[in-house]
């Protein structure tokens, strides 16, 4: 019996069903842990408590939210195009989340490694645009329309930011496997050599996220929600979990390009080596969680730019800088040959 | 699974797909049969703080944003072509470094021109 079991579950493994369902679980239940721990963190940060009152420190807050937008009403506005109004949440989460299927964990830990998976997120990643896009328009509402477009613009513009910064960890690692680039990290991250590309990178993976201090496509004090304003219930939580769960897969993306995937730090000194005893895997949530926690840094730091100010800053500055950065790159590359 | 039509590393990725879509259709499905449906007309309205709506939502939008996408398909095709000629640099060299120069030489011209004309402007 316990052989059967063994049997099936190696079966499983074997053909990535496991491994997709424990990414896929993982992730949903990432979403109420990383709203809990960033009314804590934000609230902290503000000399507040944060939530207190749902479980011992407001630990369970999260799933009660979850409960109750399970239990709320869904409404769909007169005059929305029903169709694509129900459409869209779901356009929204699922590229969001089998984007995922490329990112490697640790060496024995990844859905699939095929050869060109960079392109593969990043092309995923643009299409949850159009969940942002169809919600605004479907909704038949003023800030919606307004909040989707800018929501698209600013994506689209940063989206050439990180395409272009991720170049140069490329021409390092001279493949597009996410599992060769880290691979290739095993001595050297790529963060100090590319260090101008992982600036581009964080500022840019902010802005894609629409987070603070991009945040303009949901300026609650202007646009009240943003694209999502008409969405209620469930609807509304499926943007939720594709907003945070984008963030995670920014953030892992970051850790895989430059800081070194599963592989622990300083591994050109012979003494640490002893770091490769504890497990890849928490090397790679350690850095994605530092990462997370810097969305949180920055939010709480920075006040919300103008839009004037976000497109000149995509645009003008970071687009020619990442240029700047792959022409030394290349440079450099071609010298030390 | 034949090889010929998925190559077998793209297997678990639409696998991942279904169970994805699977999770959003019964989620909603599921939420259907719990949730309460009491519509009325002032809820249904779109939200306008409070205020009656006014004419029609979906009215003209400002041209910028029409701009802002033509020329992200443009710097998109470049950087479409910067990967694969990243992941071969190692082995064209210098010979590789002045190709990419040129071909974005030429596109900094257009880059330098749409700059100047004000297209990346936002006022």
């Amino acid at each position: 019996m316990t052989a059967q079991v063994l049997d099936m579950v190696k079966f499983l493994w074997a053909h990535s069903v496991l491994q997709i369902v424990i990414v896929f679980a993982c992730t949903l239940m990432m979403v109420p842990i990383l709203t809990w721990v960033e009314r804590k963190v934000i609230g902290h940060m503000q000399v507040r408590l944060g939530p207190m009152r749902v479980g011992p420190h407001g630990i369970l807050q999260g799933i009660a939210d979850g409960v109750k937008l399970l239990l709320k009403e869904n409404i769909v506005p007169s005059g929305a195009d029903k169709r694509i109004f129900v459409l869209a949440p779901i356009l929204s989460l699922v590229p969001a989340m089998i984007a995922f299927s490329v990112i490697p964990f640790d060496h024995w830990f990844y859905i699939t490694d095929i050869n060109i998976a960079v392109l593969y997120v990043l092309a995923i990643s643009s299409v949850g645009t159009y969940g942002i896009i169809l919600a605004g328009w479907s909704s038949n509402s003023k800030y919606a329309l307004l909040g989707a477009l800018r929501s698209a613009a600013q994506v689209i513009s940063y989206e050439l930011a990180i395409g272009l910064s991720l170049v140069g960890p490329l021409m390092m690692a001279g493949t597009l496997s996410m599992v060769g680039i880290t691979k290739a990290q095993a001595e050297h991250w790529f963060l100090l050599p590319q260090i101008v590309g992982f600036f581009i990178y964080f500022v840019a993976m902010l802005a894609e996220t629409n987070r603070s201090p991009f945040d303009l496509p949901e300026a609650e004090t202007e646009l009240v929600a943003g694209f999502h304003v008409e969405y209620s219930g469930m609807r509304f939580a499926f943007f939720f979990i594709a907003e945070y769960a984008n963030m995670v897969l920014v953030s892992s993306m970051a850790t895989v390009m430059f800081l070194g995937g599963w592989n622990p730090p300083f591994q050109m000194f012979e003494v640490m080596h002893v770091l490769q005893k504890v497990p890849g895997i928490f090397w790679f949530f350690g850095k994605v969680a530092f990462l997370l926690f810097c969305f949180l840094w920055v939010r709480a730091t920075f006040p919300r730019f103008r839009y004037d100010q976000l497109m000149r800053l995509g645009w003008k500055v970071l687009i020619p800088m990442a240029l700047g950065n792959i022409l030394v790159t290349g440079i450099v590359l071609a010298l030390l040959k | 699974m034949p090889e010929t039509i998925i190559p077998a590393g793209y297997f678990p990725i639409i696998l991942f797909f279904v169970i994805a879509l699977f999770f959003g259709l019964v989620t909603l499905f599921f939420g259907s049969l719990i949730r309460p449906n009491r519509p009325s007309v002032e809820k249904l309205s779109p939200y306008e703080c409070g205020n009656p709506p006014f004419m029609d939502s979906r009215s003209r939008v400002f041209i910028r944003y029409y701009l802002v996408a033509v020329l992200f398909v443009l710097f998109d095709l470049e950087a479409v072509f910067l990967y694969p000629w990243a992941v071969v640099y190692h082995k064209i060299g210098m010979y590789g470094l002045v190709e990419m120069l040129l071909f974005i030489v030429i596109l900094l011209v257009g880059y330098a021109y749409a700059w100047r004309k004000g297209a990346l402007e936002w006022d």
